[in-house]
């Protein structure tokens, strides 16, 4: 049997009839990471002996007949989840050596079920970017192709997933970087309502934005793991107090008579024929289990990216401010005073992108400027959710591409942000309008290469477009392809 | 040319609440540096503040007192700068929709008439931490006070004069203790102001460029710092200068202000509303429960002393001048069944000796109910005010009851005539050049037989007996 290509759901069947330990599978998994790791680099850090006394613990609580459905079910975490005792980077040199002293609420509850963590994955640094290339730790290999980027910026956590080196893995997404990479590496990537799901002790980028989420092997183990993770956490003022549902009664075959909106402005003239092809192919395969298809209109699509590029750094621009030497993280040595000590410890511990970001944000909201940009990105960021509360008046959920094109080669777009951030065009609206998205794969292109369908769901609709996913992944085989590494 | 002062005053409160305002860790002062941080404090990456309701609670009350308008809903703000005791960059507090808006107080300068000073707004926000110099080869943060909640009172620039800004300080101060929102001690910075002073030609229609003096922790400071200014600015103007925007400091030491930084300086704080807190709204039964739960202010219970207890203006206003006196002497009042008596022993004997020993009146050995006790021995003639003096002493000094003590030490008042006659009887025996003298007209001597017998009787002789006997046995 090989342990390490398991969903989390056969896994659970076989550590609960003790048909395997979870230090076992954790040993094949690291074993996995050691011979596919410098083809991939998907790990920042890699926690091998914290793991396997985990795992030992786990087989303990597992022969003591407590197996809940994530004991022993060995998971890795975007390198943005804090992490007690085990360092967390961001992915910057600022923190290259930071070692927080607490446990993000997300990465809390799955260790209270036992979850084994195997280590940290590699994304962009501070979450900012769609390629995983801006990594001080160097960028992350598509496993489906390694000269191609695993998108981003949770690039590791899906990477992991294609290249069988976690069972599951934790992402967070702010623009779409849990279902871009998810997309690009042909694994189920879930951005939850934002408020669904605890942001405590996940290192900032846009807080407004920022939301955490599962990247799986399928639809069954996205829902088993949002459920772990969902709830009010009284330490985020942000998360919602609304009850959590049963996901798993939304693993069920079961589309006839959904409505499922097709907006208008996601298929435009000149989208990538791969993934025109991959949408035509979902929207028949879902036609044909009854599922009713209609043309809908966001109108303020067009206006998502700038809106969002306003938002994201401007809320940034404060969130990074935390980070200037004196408590914690890179600290510039023999300078000259408090405010040289600041700017050199800055300027060394960010990469060009976090500047850029940064100077972008603190433009946007300085006095003189707040009016024309940021206040004004509000005003259409309110206009996009209402474009999404018009649409599901008439549909249950939309269905859309993730991404313009298939996984793109590294260094492709490194030298044009903007040609970067319109990769993730198709995402942003959902998390400007707070809403649920899922990526699952769809048919993949002439050459290959992963491409993922999102479908998008209402507010808290999370069980619906679990549904519609699940539908869809019981008809075709394409989540059961795997890279050849 | 005449000047015309234009003054505004930005108050901090410091509120006395447990625990910090988005986290749980404790507001104590004076413990061990860092002692009471956590991730939230400590600005840690990846965590997120939670307000602290006993802050709302405790800002509608101020709004209350201060009669503002409490808003149904309002945002908290970052205000961004970079400072080694600001550990998360930023500093929360409220910029767009404060708490608190539009409100005004009555203050009375001594001889002028009341006047009206509008209160533009009261927010909340969070305290800095503060830096720890001369350690060896560097400097050190003190997280301690990061998060300690603040509430920022902002005046309109209604002010004409120091005395006047001096009275609305005290009117506030003494507000927010008797809400016991806050500890009021300025000493350790928990009641401090900013002044903004300008001065502008008398009847000019725009206000001149203005100053802000920072962080003025006495109300003597206050009005030493604001004259200084004043005049400061004048003389420049008269002698053709300009008044540059900026910001200055007030030095005690030599009563003067100097310039801390200049406008070209001036942070742009790039304030924008707090992605990590959701909008506060406070509902109309909030603000009515609060209202219902404030307690008496000072304003309405000096009229209450005045009206109902027939206290003077200025005993009233001398024991409504905090709310632990006040509720000190009404105890008293309410006991001994005699509010004048106990008005004169609260402001006499009992401020004196906690004045004398440095003591404040929370810390005052003699309960409330004892002095009561004190004074109904007076009132029954049971010992003299004199002696009562005594007793009071040795309350002060043993915690007993007064009764006990006058019993202890025979103080009791002797009215028995026949104990005083005896006495009366002695001192005329030896003193026989005295009573020659009397008789023949020299009256005044009369005060040196009282003394006399009094001291015989070591104070306890009821001095009304004393008097008409020894007048009897001199003219008889």
């Amino acid at each position: 049997m090989e342990l390490h290509t398991l969903t989390i759901q056969q896994l659970h069947q076989l550590l609960k009839n003790r048909q395997v330990s979870s230090v076992e599978t954790t040993r094949a998994l690291l074993k996995r990471i050691e011979t596919t790791e410098n083809r991939i680099n998907a790990f920042i850090t890699v926690a091998a002996d914290q793991a396997l006394a985990a795992a030992e613990a786990a087989d303990q609580r597992i022969a003591n007949g407590d197996c809940q459905t994530l004991t022993g079910i060995p998971l890795a975490l975007k390198d943005i989840f804090l992490t007690e005792g085990l360092r967390t980077t961001c992915a910057s040199k600022m923190l290259e050596n930071f070692i927080a002293p607490y446990d993000a609420t997300a990465w809390a509850r799955l260790k209270s079920q036992g979850a084994v963590l195997l280590g940290k994955l590699n994304q962009d640094e501070f979450a900012m970017g769609s390629s995983c290339e801006s990594s001080a730790f160097g960028a992350t290999r598509n496993p489906w192709d390694t000269e191609r980027t695993p998108g981003g910026s949770s690039g590791g956590s899906a990477a992991s997933i294609a290249a069988q080196q976690a069972t599951a893995t934790l992402g967070t997404d702010t623009g779409g970087s849990i279902r871009q990479p998810a997309s690009h590496c042909g694994c189920v990537g879930l951005k939850p309502t934002y408020g669904r799901v605890s942001r405590y002790g996940v290192i900032a980028y846009a807080s407004s934005l920022d939301q955490v989420g599962p990247v799986t092997r399928d639809v069954t183990d996205a829902a088993l793991l949002l459920q772990a993770i969902a709830g009010h956490d009284p330490k985020d003022s942000t998360s919602v107090e609304q009850q959590v549902p049963d996901y798993s009664t939304s693993l069920k075959n079961d589309v006839k008579g959904m409505k499922i909106g097709l907006p208008r402005e996601y298929f435009i003239d000149g989208l990538d024929p791969d993934v025109q092809r991959a949408m035509d192919n979902a929207i028949a395969h879902l036609k044909g289990q009854g599922a009713e298809f209609i043309e809908v209109s966001l109108p303020h699509t067009n206006y998502a990216v700038a809106c969002y590029y306003l938002i994201a750094t401007a809320e940034a621009s404060s969130n990074l401010a935390r980070y200037e030497g004196v408590r914690f993280g890179h600290r510039a040595t023999e300078t000259e005073g408090l405010i040289e000590m600041m700017m050199r410890s800055r300027a060394a511990g960010f990469g060009a992108e976090v500047k850029r970001r940064i100077m972008l944000g603190t433009y946007a909201l300085s006095s003189g400027y707040y009016d024309a940009y940021y206040l004004k990105a509000q005003k259409v960021r309110t206009l996009i959710q209402r474009d999404f509360s018009e649409a599901f008046k008439q549909v249950d959920i939309l269905l859309t591409p993730v991404a313009p094109t298939p996984a793109f080669k590294i260094g492709e777009k490194t030298a044009d942000p903007l040609q970067m951030y319109l990769s993730d065009i198709f995402t942003i609206p959902v998390n400007l309008a707070g809403i649920c998205g899922i990526s699952l794969p769809a048919q993949p292109s002439a050459a290959g290469l992963p491409i993922g369908l999102q479908l998008i769901g209402k507010p808290f609709g999370e069980e619906t477009i679990l549904r519609a996913a699940y539908s869809f992944e019981q008809t075709t085989d394409w989540h059961r392809q795997k890279a050849a590494l | 040319m005449n000047y015309q002062p234009v003054i505004g005053l930005e108050v901090h409160v410091q509120l006395n609440t447990r625990s910090k305002i988005f986290c749980g860790c404790s507001t104590r002062f004076g413990a061990e540096p860092n002692a009471h941080t956590c991730p939230v404090c400590l600005g840690l990456p990846g965590a997120l503040p939670v307000l602290n309701r006993q802050v709302v609670e405790s800002a509608i009350m101020a709004g209350l007192a201060t009669n503002c308008a409490i808003a149904h809903k309002s945002i908290f703000a970052r205000k961004n700068y970079f400072y080694p005791d600001l550990p998360k960059g930023y500093q929360i507090s409220q910029f767009e929709q404060p708490i608190c808006e539009k409100g005004w107080l009555d203050i009375q300068v001594e001889g002028q008439p009341p006047k009206r000073i509008g209160i533009t707004r009261i927010h909340m926000e969070e305290d800095a931490g503060k830096l720890v110099h001369g350690l060896g080869n560097g400097s050190g943060v003190d997280l301690n006070r990061a998060g300690t909640p603040l509430l920022e009172v902002v005046s309109e620039p209604d002010f004409r004069s120091a005395d006047e800004a001096v009275a609305y300080l005290k009117q506030l101060h003494q507000i927010v203790t008797y809400l016991g929102i806050c500890d009021g001690n300025m000493e350790e910075g928990s009641f401090r102001c900013d002044a903004n002073v300008s001065v502008m030609p008398v009847g000019s229609a725009t206000f001149g460029t203005r100053a802000e003096i920072k962080n003025v922790n006495s109300f003597k400071f206050v009005k030493a710092a604001i004259e200084y200014e004043i005049t400061r600015q004048i003389d420049l103007l008269s002698d053709g200068g300009t008044v540059v925007q900026e910001t200055r400091l007030f030095d005690p030491a030599t009563g003067t202000t100097r310039s801390m930084r200049g406008k070209e300086e001036a942070h742009d704080y790039r304030y924008f509303p707090d992605p990590d807190l959701v909008p506060l709204v406070i509902s109309a039964e909030w603000v009515e429960r609060t209202k219902k739960e404030l307690p008496e202010l000072p304003d309405v219970k000096r009229q209450r002393f005045i009206t109902e207890l027939g206290l003077s203006e200025y005993d009233a206003e001398v024991l409504t001048s905090s709310r632990s006196l006040a509720a000190y002497f009404e105890e008293t009042a309410a006991v001994a069944h005699n509010p004048k008596a106990a008005a004169n022993w609260v402001m006499g004997e009992v401020t004196r000796t906690l004045n004398d020993r440095g003591l404040a009146i929370n810390s005052c050995p003699v309960p409330p109910r004892r002095l009561a006790d004190l004074l109904h021995l007076i009132d029954k003639g049971a010992i003299s005010n004199n002696i009562a003096k005594k007793v009071f002493e040795a309350m002060w000094q043993s915690g007993k009851e007064p009764a006990a003590i006058v019993e202890e030490q025979g103080m009791a008042q002797v009215s028995d005539t026949g104990a005083i006659e005896a006495a009366i009887d002695q001192i005329l025996a030896a003193n026989q050049g005295q009573v020659e003298e009397y008789r023949s007209g020299k009256e005044k001597v009369f005060g040196f037989f009282v003394g006399q017998v009094m001291r015989a009787m070591k104070g306890t002789a009821n001095p009304a007996v004393v008097n008409e006997l020894l007048l009897n046995k001199l003219k008889g």
